[in-house]
């Protein structure tokens, strides 16, 4: 509801709950994304090894997360489809002027939608009766899909920041050239930040899951290695997702000044910039926050002489008002301190992994673990105000207003009701499934549940091979 | 080019009305089931169907939506300013679909898997009523170009009764149809012979409403009605023979025949309102070529299509044939 705070009073009414409903909508779906991009990549780790080494209670963790991943993965499917909705819905000004522009990104997108989708299918429900190594193999489809589907939504997304390859004529656009728009200035960075974050928030959330069990005193090997693999990966991809945030913070400098002011909280242009951490923006003065001297300016670029555009580089038309920038700058520095906590956990791991070459049992690692993955949530979400709300006013920079791009049909308000309590139903159902879910299993035995390719290893997987020229 | 996308964006709508289509009947036939004990068997069924494949099959409509608004963007955000009540109540639809059919699968509690399963099935219902809504709306020239049409009688008028009804009863017969032949894969003759009797059911309605509409057309859209009746007249005659067919082989033809036979019933239906529109996007007011983006976008749009003919059909092949051949679930 931060966002309320946004709009001023000549905004078109429609502006209030087009944004509202958005920003929900796509922060409820960008939670379950992750799980359809980076969640399989971590069963197909435990059924590598279950295939390699003979491992049944990797292959039982591998077989369980594929059915959490069929809930999530339905939920995300559908959520995503509102989202397509939404586009014509409620930014009708956009889709009209922009749609021929940046369409087909998520025209490709579909493409690798539907291919995730087929063999999401295939894997989740070929444990009983396809061939291991194919099995296998689809499920591999799946990730590289997920790759693909990231980059495209991306290419999309980043374009909204950074427009390019277009030529427009009297408010038409009349030329496009592909390759420009899927590859603008913001995309690749803003890609790989993405599928990184992707990897992270679902490694952090699992791995909490099996955290939590260990603190409960289930110890056995298959809550030690539910929590390793996916806490390995997370914590592989955070220092990377350091180096590339950093990157990012520069180019938005350099390409994206106006956001860049929001996030630093610059009111004139000059140099020597503060980093400010927390505080806020009133009528143009920065006030409460803690300054550190000169470094803005050294992240920006190295030196504290380098010059950062203020609020007064803007024309007033289309300065972000105070609660943009408060709203940027404090999602950013949320994100950023989120982020340094994962990271410093990531450390910690690496160094009691070092020492000891198991699964650290230190009970405040542990509870910290079990947390980690709500914390890269808000990081995630964080992330995603900061580039949305800090491009505001514009939806796409320099081309088209938000207040131009809103609905004027209708009152929107009804719709955006009705889909905070069907997505609460929703929300509040999955976690029903998935506690049910959990509570089911942790009554069966690890060791005595029947696994695919069972039960019996060895001559169970020489068994499977009718149907193999099937797949 | 333009033209070429318009038939690339039909061949969606035609995919997603057999595949989804076949879906939301399945929801249907979950609904009017019966009680607890006595729908077990059909529900069963459903969920094992419709599973692997439900999310494959709701790609379609991602498929078309993307298409409309990068070939057509006008087209789009006119339907979306003027049909945005139906719309809005088909998106919400999905959502409660998807997730209650998700978590019934889940599920096995006993309250919470019948909570979604009339969530999925109340849902499955609505959802394809009001996409009917929708096709009636623009097939009878309601959305002008500029978009921001009458908010209601848009899709509150005969034409639009006419494509929700006939929608949610083809869904049915689609459902009904295909569902009999997964009864007799799994050997079942019981449910087979109940799934035969809905197919007929089903198919005799749909004809019905399908009879009853050329009066409700010939009335409410008269320039719908005399394209139908002139271009589109071939693939309406068709439809109605294949659907004939369909009913008349259910008993004693091959599965695979009259699932053949009713999908091109189906399929000849949804092409004759393409033909029948054809060359307008919109009324008799926004032509296809006036609504195209740019080449550059059309060409981007057509190769996608190609390398989803290429890569998404052989993998749609495998899904289903490993669906047919029972490998899933």
């Amino acid at each position: 509801m931060v966002l309320s705070a946004l709009l001023g009073a000549a905004d078109p009414p429609q502006l209030l709950p087009a944004r509202e409903q958005m920003a929900f909508t796509l922060g409820f779906h960008i939670i379950l994304v992750p799980f359809g991009v980076a969640f399989t990549f971590m069963m197909l780790i435990c059924q590598y090894r279950a295939l390699r080494r003979n491992d049944q209670q990797a292959l039982l963790l591998a077989q369980r997360w594929s059915k959490v991943a069929a809930v999530l993965f339905a939920v995300g499917a559908v959520s995503g489809t509102v989202l397509t909705f939404e586009l014509g819905l409620l930014w009708p000004g956009l889709m009209n002027a922009y749609g021929a522009a940046f369409g087909f990104p998520f025209a490709i997108e579909g493409l690798f939608f539907f291919l995730e989708a087929i063999f999401m299918a295939i894997y989740i429900y070929g444990w009983k009766r396809l061939p291991p190594w194919p099995h296998f193999f689809t499920g591999a489809v799946v990730t590289l899909a997920g790759v693909g589907g990231t980059a495209s939504v991306i290419a999309a997304n980043s374009w909204m920041n950074q427009p390019a390859g277009i030529t427009v004529q009297n408010g038409r656009v009349v030329d496009v050239i592909p390759s420009k728009v899927f590859f603008n200035g913001a995309f690749w960075w803003e890609m790989v930040h993405m599928l990184l974050a992707a990897y992270i928030v679902a490694g952090f959330v699992v791995a909490g899951v099996y955290a939590w069990g260990m603190l409960k005193g289930r110890r056995d090997r298959y809550h030690r290695l539910g929590f390793l693999v996916p806490f390995t990966v997370a914590a592989i991809a955070m220092p990377l997702q350091f180096l590339v945030g950093d990157t990012i913070a520069r180019q938005v400098f350099d390409r994206e000044p106006a956001k860049f002011a929001a996030i630093e909280m610059v009111p004139t242009t000059g140099s020597h910039i503060p980093e400010i951490l927390g505080g806020i923006y009133i009528d143009g003065e920065v006030r409460y926050g803690i300054p550190l001297p000169g470094v803005a300016s050294i992240l920006a670029g190295f030196r504290p002489s380098t010059t950062i555009q203020g609020f007064d580089a803007i024309p007033a038309d289309v300065r972000p008002d105070d609660a943009v920038v408060n709203v940027v700058h404090l999602a950013f520095d949320v994100m950023v301190g989120t982020a340094t906590l994962l990271l410093l956990l990531s450390l910690w791991f690496a160094w009691l992994w070092w020492r000891r070459r198991e699964v650290p049992m230190n009970r405040w690692f542990l509870r910290s673990s079990a947390v980690a993955g709500l914390v890269s949530v808000v990081s995630l979400e964080s992330g995603w105000v900061v580039t949305e709300v800090g491009r505001q006013p514009w939806t796409v920079v320099g081309l088209l207003l938000t207040r131009d791009a809103v609905a004027t049909q209708g009152d929107l308000w009804p719709l955006f009701g009705t889909v905070l309590a069907i997505y609460f139903c929703v929300g509040a159902g999955a976690l029903f499934v998935l506690r049910s879910m959990r509570r089911r299993w942790s009554e069966e035995d690890t060791d005595a549940v029947g696994v695919p390719y069972g039960p019996q290893p060895a001559p169970a997987m020489n068994g499977c091979t009718p149907g193999a020229d099937d797949a | 080019m333009s033209t070429v996308i318009a038939a690339v964006l039909f061949v969606g709508v035609i995919a997603y009305a057999l595949f989804g289509g076949a879906d939301y009947g399945a929801g249907f036939w979950d609904l009017t089931a019966g009680g607890r004990t006595r729908g077990h068997r059909v529900r069963e069924l459903i969920n094992l169907s419709l599973s692997p494949v439900w999310e494959a099959n709701h790609t379609w409509l991602i498929f078309c939506l993307v298409t409309i608004w990068t070939g057509f963007p006008q087209a789009f955000t006119a339907i979306t300013t003027t049909l945005y009540i139906p719309l809005g109540l088909a998106a919400l639809g999905i959502v409660t679909r998807g997730a209650g059919f998700a978590f019934r699968h889940a599920l096995t509690e006993r309250q919470g898997e019948r909570i979604s399963g009339v969530t999925f099935a109340c849902s499955s219902v609505l959802t394809p009523f009001f996409f009917g809504t929708i096709t009636g709306g623009i097939a009878s020239g309601r959305v002008p170009s500029a978009g921001h049409g009458d908010a209601l009688s848009s899709w509150l008028n005969p034409t639009s009764i006419l494509g929700g009804v006939l929608a949610v009863t083809v869904c049915a017969y689609l459902a009904a149809v295909f569902l009999t032949g997964q009864a007799q894969r799994r050997a079942d003759t019981s449910l087979e012979k109940a799934f035969r009797l809905r197919a007929f059911g089903a198919g005799v309605v749909a004809g019905v409403v399908a009879l009853v509409g050329v009066y409700v057309l010939y009335s409410d859209s008269p320039r719908l009605f005399h394209q139908l009746r002139t271009v589109g007249a071939p693939l309406l005659g068709v439809s109605g023979l294949c659907g004939l067919a369909a009913l008349l082989l259910l008993r004693r033809g091959r599965p695979s025949v009259v699932r053949a036979l009713a999908a091109l019933a189906i399929a000849t239906v949804v092409a004759g309102w393409g033909v029948a529109q054809y060359p307008y996007l919109l009324g008799t007011h926004l032509t296809i070529q006036n609504a195209a983006a740019p080449s550059a976008s059309l060409w981007v749009l057509f190769v996608v299509s190609c390398v989803a003919g290429a890569l998404i059909a052989p993998s749609l092949f495998v899904l289903y044939t490993l669906q047919l051949r029972r490998k899933l679930g």
